[in-house]
């Protein structure tokens, strides 16, 4: 058994936040920096300026790179040879905690679907959880923005709509988010499982590294097709038209029943602020 | 690329053409949904609405020795209902992100208004251009409260123009 001691996981978490906040991760940059040169509309090109010229202006002044600092997701893996000397649930929650006050970060939590107090502390966190083997623990964070996630939707498809039936819901998924979303954007999606698996793997597509391709080959070229096909849909930066629409496309699929093809399309902002920690 | 001071005038908004890039000095207003509501109903609001600019907005906190936070423009399309009562006292400017409805779009144009957007998820880049930020009414709404914001030179795009040009493609 190894010990972990859960305020080790709570500092994690705090720093985390902020730095996620506050610095876009380097091959992000990179993508948008590479969609710049290769952007033929003049307005688009000045939007991806300014999203670059952003990034800079948040690392130099430690400063939120959007005002919307999002809800916090955390994909939790534990071995099962770790002992915890208290709650890794609210350990966490601790980090958020500490972390939105003291990052300068906005809090956007509510506590109720229709009171709509603010928890006024950003917690709690979006938690899931899996058990692993071995003697560490992963913690794949992230803060998400409330405008690309309210354009995400679950849909459930028939077996027999097939790749194309997913590809028509992706592309109308975003035309119809058009800017709304904050594009460039990155598309998550995930396919299988059921309802509720099919939103968590996609989600955690999100959170794979930008250059890392699907391995298997038919995703693989899904992937790859869909990227192309949603950069001809001419909505662009921030929606105004252009070659820029989104930056990457990612799926992850899962086993499902005999019956069913769910589809979870998850969207993210070009502010895409994640980072994965191991203990 | 125009530069406009505010308040603005009728003759400025018959200037603007979709597509053009505005950097506007000088005073304007944030509100959201909430704000909104209440202006709506408010008979004496703590600003003039005429050849106002009113920009969507929920900056996060300020750091020691910044005007504000981050402040990026919030999706639009939230206040598209909320817009036309305030249009109709003197509200001239509206800023924020993405596209919005058409019967806005109507009600804009009847009412010689415009609407632009700002980068969204520029925040830092944006809070650069605010100056000075004041709270002005309703406090209790933290940061959805109407705040009076003195900007220089703050950029955007006009999105929706009074001859009826919309900058959003049309997928
Ligand atoms: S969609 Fe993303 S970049 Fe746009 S305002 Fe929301 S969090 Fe910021």
């Amino acid at each position: 058994m190894r010990n972990i001691d859960v305020a080790e996981v709570t500092k994690i978490v705090r720093d985390s936040v902020i730095k996620i906040n506050h610095h876009l991760g380097n091959s992000l940059v990179s993508l948008i920096k590479k969609a710049k040169e290769n952007e033929r509309k003049e307005i688009s090109k000045s939007i991806l300026d300014d999203i670059l010229n952003n990034q800079e202006i948040a690392k130099e002044g430690n400063i939120p790179l959007c005002q919307d600092t999002g809800m916090v997701v955390v994909y939790l893996e534990i071995g099962r040879e770790i002992s915890l000397n208290g709650s890794i649930y609210d350990a966490i929650n601790e980090g958020v905690r500490q972390g939105y006050s003291e990052g300068y970060l906005r809090k956007s939590v509510v506590d109720h679907p229709f009171d709509r107090k603010n928890t006024k502390d950003n917690t709690p966190a979006v938690i899931h959880t899996t058990i692993t083997e071995g003697s560490k623990i992963k913690l794949k964070i992230a803060s998400k923005g409330g405008g690309s996630e309210n354009m995400s939707k679950v849909t459930m498809l028939t077996p027999t709509e097939g790749i194309e039936g997913v590809k028509k819901l992706v592309l109308d998924t975003i035309k119809y988010a058009g800017g709304k979303p904050c594009p460039p954007i990155i598309v998550g999606i995930g396919i299988g499982g059921n309802l509720e698996k099919s939103a968590i793997i996609a989600k955690e597509s999100l959170l794979r590294d930008l250059n890392d391709e699907a391995s298997d080959p038919i995703i693989n070229k899904l992937e790859k097709d869909l990227y192309n096909e949603i950069n001809m849909l001419d909505i662009g930066p921030m929606g105004v038209g252009g070659d820029t629409t989104c930056l990457a496309v990612k799926i992850n699929y899962y086993p499902m029943h005999i019956a069913a093809l769910p589809v979870a399309i998850n969207i993210q902002c070009h502010s895409a602020r994640h980072t994965e920690v191991i203990i | 690329m125009i530069k406009l001071n505010t308040p603005v005038s009728e003759k400025d908004i018959e200037m603007l053409r979709v597509g053009e890039k505005v950097l506007f000095t000088g005073t304007i207003y944030t509100a959201r949904d909430q704000a909104h509501l209440r202006l709506i109903e408010e008979k004496n609001p703590a600003f003039d609405l005429k050849g106002s600019v009113i920009y969507y907005v929920g900056p996060s906190p300020k750091k020691d020795g910044f005007a504000i936070g981050a402040s990026g423009p919030t999706s639009s399309y939230r206040m598209d209902k909320l817009s036309p009562p305030l249009m109709e006292r003197g509200l001239k400017v509206m800023i924020g992100k993405g596209d919005r409805s058409e019967e806005f779009r109507k009600e804009m144009i009847k009412n010689k208004a415009v609407y632009l957007i700002a980068t969204g998820g520029a925040g830092a880049l944006l809070s650069s251009k605010i100056k000075k930020c004041d709270l002005l009414m309703y406090e209790d709404l933290g940061a959805e409260a109407v705040y009076k914001l003195e900007v220089d030179e703050f950029p955007c795009f006009v999105a929706y123009d009074i001859y009826g040009n919309s900058i959003f493609s049309k997928s």
